[in-house]
């Protein structure tokens, strides 16, 4: 057989390789086709969806506290904060007011959860890139944190405590002494895991000048929590635009101005100081009170008021089958989650089940950007860029 | 956090809005489809707006109305700490013109409502499906696509391979509306 010169010209390609869906560095069910040169990435395409579970439609099926749960298992590492984003958009639609004791409780355990996913965070991230002693050290900080969701929900995890028109129980007691304890021990922690990470030169040969956004791109991407932070810009919602009692409270926003992955590890890291900060002022000042609105078209009767009363026992049943009804209206409600903007937008058509009620997740967001940021950089620096950009698949899939 | 009055004025000289409205410190501003590429770019660049972020893109099934979809985007003035939200009406074979050029990151956003309501995006670089399976059919988030969808995935054991099945539900789905007798 005769071989016709045109046949033996080589033609070079790119080498495409797939990473994942089962890879343990893509934090979940990501996969990507990256197209190689070398060991060096020409253009990276995130496939996601694997962990599509279709909240958004089951929730339009779902009466306004069936729908609570759902958020949980969202982004099933900051659990409570995304709680919190949805009771907060019913109760701007429904123009409730809530006690300031269950606000002064949400926000502790709105900086509990950041601490709870920043510990993920940091920890998965330094064992993404090599280091496991400081995932060890987080988790046993986490199993603590997640012991105190058990204590008021009786959850570790999909705690639904945070309801709309307040909480569902109040503290148990003596819960916040150990919160207190813990608040003490846990930036000793803190100052063990930076001794192995901050200086680590391993650690800063990874993370140093890698994935950088500059605040151009960081805004242009629409960026926001760590990510913008990291950028430079000091931009976060319980500042700027805040609700509960953040307004009342003491507490500053860490600032990089490197937009490296360096940076956005020791924001979160601050982060953490931070919340143990507002941790301990919101047990210094909590005040005694109700910790739900007394509306029993909103909120249930307790149970003493149940053994006593009809009335409040048809409100109890009437809440539990029928649920409660919004009148009609919308909100886009936006807040600092520990990834970054969480925003709900709800649209509420005076029956008791959302017409339509849209997620607006941090990390599908984040994640659009994968490409950008990884172009350029080796293959081992896309585990780095998607630790710092802290994914999960609960919210980016939904 | 307000449009003030003043610059509400100015704005509406530039564009024609349809109606505005205020719902708490919520600015809703409603356009047709064809202003809306401009009202984007004027809103993103002129200095006294300059809503460079855009937050979220999402879309609305209104079945029944003649206009049936309705996309929103909500936009973030990180300069003066403002949110405005832009919707647009479109019926079932209206196409919108993609965002793309001006927020690069309306890309997957846009995607997502492609995906989920089949609404065409002109001048989209890359308009794939997203969040649904590889080979999915349908647009799950329109109302007249039922909660349990059509199909069933499965592992067969004997072609040892993952098999696509019509759904087969062992009990009829159940959807409770509850006719509330005490209109508050």
């Amino acid at each position: 057989m005769l071989l016709k010169k045109k046949e033996l010209i080589r033609e070079l390609k790119n080498f495409t390789i797939n990473f994942g869906p089962q890879h343990p560095a893509a934090h979940g069910v990501l996969r990507l086709i990256l197209e190689l040169d070398g060991e060096v990435i020409k253009h990276a395409d995130a496939h996601i969806g694997l962990l599509h579970r279709g909240t958004e439609k089951l929730i339009e099926y779902k009466t306004y506290i069936q729908a609570l749960p759902y958020f949980d298992r969202l982004d099933y590492v900051s659990m409570m904060c995304q709680e919190h984003t949805y009771s907060l958009a019913i109760e701007k639609i429904g123009l409730i007011k809530i006690p300031l004791r269950a606000q002064y409780i949400r926000v502790l355990f709105a900086e509990i959860t950041r601490i709870l996913n920043h510990l993920l965070a940091v920890g998965c991230h330094s064992m993404d890139v090599g280091a496991m002693t400081p995932f060890l050290w987080s988790f046993e900080e986490r199993e603590k944190l997640m012991e105190f969701y058990e204590r008021v929900s009786g959850a570790r995890m999909h705690a639904a405590y945070i309801r709309p028109g307040g909480i569902s129980i109040d503290l148990p007691l003596g819960f916040l002494d150990d919160v207190f304890i813990f608040a003490n021990q846990f930036s000793l922690r803190l100052d063990e895991i930076e001794e192995m990470l901050t200086g680590n030169r391993i650690w800063k040969e990874r993370l140093v000048d890698i994935g950088i956004v500059s605040l151009k791109k960081a805004t242009e991407w629409g960026f926001s929590g760590v990510m913008l932070r990291g950028s430079g810009l000091p931009w976060d919602l319980r500042k700027s635009q805040p609700y509960e009692i953040y307004s009342n409270l003491k507490f500053s926003i860490p600032v990089s101005t490197s937009g490296d992955c360096y940076g956005r590890y020791l924001i979160r890291i601050e982060e953490m100081r931070q919340s143990l900060y507002i941790i301990k002022q919101c047990i210094s000042s909590i005040p005694e009170g109700p910790i739900k609105s007394s509306n029993f078209k909103i909120n249930p009767p307790s149970r003493l008021e149940m053994k006593n009363s009809m009335e409040a026992v048809i409100h109890h049943f009437k809440l539990y089958t029928e649920g409660l009804i919004l009148p009609q209206g919308e909100t886009y409600t936006a807040t600092e989650a520990p990834k970054g903007e969480f925003g709900v937008y709800l649209i509420s058509n005076n029956t008791e089940k959302p017409y339509r009620c849209k997620i607006k997740a941090p990390g599908f967001g984040h994640l659009q950007a994968l490409n950008d940021m990884s172009k350029g950089h080796m293959i081992a620096d896309v585990v780095t860029i998607i630790g710092t950009q802290d994914i999960v698949f609960g919210e980016v899939d939904r | 956090m307000l449009l003030k009055e003043k610059q509400l004025k100015e704005f509406k000289n530039i564009v024609p809005i349809i109606v505005y409205s205020l719902f708490k410190d919520e600015n809703t501003i409603v356009l047709l489809n064809k202003d809306l590429f401009i009202t984007l770019k004027i809103l993103k660049k002129y200095i006294g707006f300059q809503y460079n972020v855009l937050t979220c893109i999402s879309g609305v099934d209104l079945l029944g109305k003649v206009y049936r979809f309705c996309v929103i985007y909500e936009l973030l003035s990180l300069n003066f700490n403002s949110r405005i939200r832009i919707k647009v009406f479109l019926d079932e074979v209206t196409y919108i013109t993609s965002a793309v050029n001006i927020f690069i990151n309306a890309n997957w956003w846009e995607r997502e409502i492609w995906d989920m309501y089949n609404i065409y995006f002109e001048n989209h670089p890359d308009l794939r499906r997203i969040l649904s399976d590889y080979g999915f059919d349908g647009n799950p988030l329109q109302k007249n696509f039922p909660l349990s969808g059509y199909v069933e995935v499965r592992y067969d054991i004997s072609k040892k391979r993952i098999v696509v099945e019509p759904l087969e539900l062992a009990q009829e789905f159940r959807y409770f509306m509850f006719e509330t007798p005490w209109l508050s």
